[in-house]
């Protein structure tokens, strides 16, 4: 047996993150296939073709403006898809107690399921890039919000997922805050147009979607410009990541949904 | 030392079934011990308490010495756990499956691999380490569940209806991997409904029945309680009736099978020296049923008959 708690937790750790990523790759048709079809079609569409006839949106052509919203949908939907169905697959198929009985503490295991969402958002978020790349010009102008804003964003969602699963005692409960919640929001948040171009009423709303933040950071990395006041997107997103991790370790600890 | 050590150890679940009713129960160190019940009785909820897999709702357990409720983890360390249900993912290689259980304990990669080979060969699934877990007989998954259980090497062996399903040569196989493990000095805690297979392998039996341990000795004191046996004859003549003996019930389960019941006291030669001067000939003989099944049905329908009659008055 390793010598103290650190290596056991850390050896733990790393062969959660491994597992997950196995996963990955193995049903890659799943995991990276999707994403870079619908990217590439929205590309096409609303890039392309619709685009054309948009013109520019915040001083930028409409596809570079729209290209880090669908990187960052993508980063989104597939964080938080990642963690749902690998957890709630280890629910369903009781091999989650195969960590359970082990000696790994719960918040270990519950940032090992959030850094596999983070693992498979940056693998998405960068193969919906290099499509991009096809399509418009992405220059860097910030990476350090780049990186932050994709990590923390993937992290949020994938204990969005984590904490969902939990709570799900079937499928269908697995796929309702997706469709009901997760898009909506998504697509409400900046993704496609800047909040600017909306009515008032409709920015105010716009402004207690978390998601825009998010969006909005990230873009900022590759245009310069944001809609928002990054200060406070990084406060949301800093806040957020802290209360949902801690929610997910409190819930694994009173077992809800797993144990009786 | 202790192996494992149950104090008052109480579980109502949220419907309000009372699965565990104040239990106490010590293994030793060094035991093969086994926790026998009718379906429904406890067994698995207390296995699930002291896995960390079922909530309890009060009372003590301590794993080596490690109480649950402030030293989990070191507990956890020292268990390996074989549940009743199938529980690995079905779309990963048993090797896939056994390193990372490893992993889950810390164990570092390399040595994890060693070891991977080492249980797989043991338990002749080295030849299907690399198929999909799903491919494998039932057999197999139950021998795979033991080798992912093994990999940390547990100071206590935790097997929850092990050779359910099992065909009889591959459960006697597993029989002999088990005692060698136990001789090498690991606490096996068994749960099983093959009575015999309990018999064979254990030296100290629990017995638990509506969330209370009913009978809790070695396993030679329990079957020393058993008074009767009951021995069944092959006739080589078909008979109509059943011959009277003196100081014998003898019951004729078809025209060639006679059940004798006899006590401890009285002896076989008896009986055979009866059936001879009444010229009935025996081709062979053999106990009817299991002395721990006896003995487990008697014990089991004693304590719903207490439990009825304290309902009732």
């Amino acid at each position: 047996m390793p010598e103290s708690r650190a290596l056991t937790d850390w050896i733990g750790f790393k062969t959660i993150i491994i597992r997950e990523f196995s996963r990955i790759v193995r049903i890659w048709g799943q995991t990276i296939v999707p994403p870079a079809v619908t990217a590439t079609l929205y590309f096409v569409i609303f890039g392309s073709l619709i685009g054309r006839r948009v013109g520019q949106v915040g001083g930028y052509d409409y596809m570079q403006f729209m290209a880090p919203g669908i990187i960052m949908m993508n980063v989104i939907q597939t964080s938080y898809g990642n963690v749902v169905s690998s957890f709630f697959g280890a629910k369903f198929g009781k091999h989650i107690e195969e960590l359970l009985v082990s000696p790994l503490p719960n918040w270990l295991i519950v940032l090992g399921y959030a850094m596999g969402g983070v693992l498979r958002g940056v693998l998405v978020g960068s193969v919906v890039t290099v499509i991009s790349l096809f399509f418009t010009h992405l220059s860097i102008t910030h990476a350090p919000a780049i990186l932050t804003a994709v990590f923390l964003t993937s992290f949020i969602f994938a204990l969005g997922g984590f904490i969902n699963a939990l709570f799900a005692k079937n499928f269908d409960q697995i796929s309702w805050f997706p469709t009901f919640v997760l898009t909506p929001l998504t697509y409400l948040g900046g993704v496609f147009y800047s909040v600017m171009m909306l009515p008032s009423w409709a920015h105010m709303a716009s402004n207690a979607n978390p998601i825009l933040y998010m969006v909005s950071a990230f873009r900022f990395g590759f245009l310069g410009t944001s809609d928002v006041d990054l200060r406070l997107a990084y406060a949301i997103m800093i806040a957020a990541a802290t209360a949902m991790f801690a929610s997910a370790v409190t819930l694994l600890n009173r077992g809800t949904g797993i144990r009786d | 030392m202790h192996a494992l050590v149950l104090r008052q150890l109480t579980k109502v679940y949220k419907n309000g079934i009372k699965a565990l009713k104040a239990i106490d129960l010590t293994v030793d160190e060094g035991d093969f011990f086994a926790l026998l019940g009718p379906n429904g009785a406890g067994k698995t909820t207390a296995i699930g308490i002291t896995t960390s897999l079922v909530n309890k709702t009060s009372g003590v357990v301590e794993v080596f010495g490690h109480n649950i409720d402030n030293e989990l983890e070191a507990a956890k360390s020292c268990i390996g756990l074989v549940p009743q249900e199938i529980n690995f993912n079905m779309f990963e290689t048993p090797f896939t499956i056994v390193v990372n259980q490893a992993g889950f304990y810390g164990i570092p990669r390399p040595l994890a691999k060693q070891r991977a080979e080492k249980y797989l060969k043991q338990l002749q699934l080295w030849d299907r380490r690399n198929s999909t877990a799903r491919a494998l007989s039932g057999g197999m998954k139950r021998r795979l569940m033991i080798a992912r259980a093994l990999m940390h090497e547990p100071r206590l062996l935790i097997l929850d209806e092990p050779t359910a399903g099992v065909d009889i040569e591959i459960r006697r196989s597993m029989w002999e991997f088990l005692r060698n493990i136990n001789a090498q000095g690991t606490t096996i805690i068994l749960t099983t409904h093959y009575l015999e297979e309990a018999e064979n392998l254990c030296r100290h039996v629990a017995i638990i029945e509506g969330g209370n341990i009913i009978e809790r000795d070695s396993m030679t004191n329990v079957l020393r309680k058993l008074q009767t046996e009951v021995f069944v004859f092959n006739l080589r003549d078909a008979r109509s009736v059943a011959p009277r003996l003196e100081g014998f019930t003898a019951v004729l389960a078809d025209a060639h099978s006679l059940e004798i019941e006899m006590a401890k006291t009285q002896s076989l030669n008896d009986i055979f020296a009866q059936l001879s001067a009444q010229g009935i000939a025996i081709n062979s003989m053999r106990n009817k049923v299991n002395r721990l099944e006896e003995l487990f049905i008697r014990l089991v329908d004693g304590s719903a008959r207490t439990a009825a009659a304290a309902k009732v008055s």
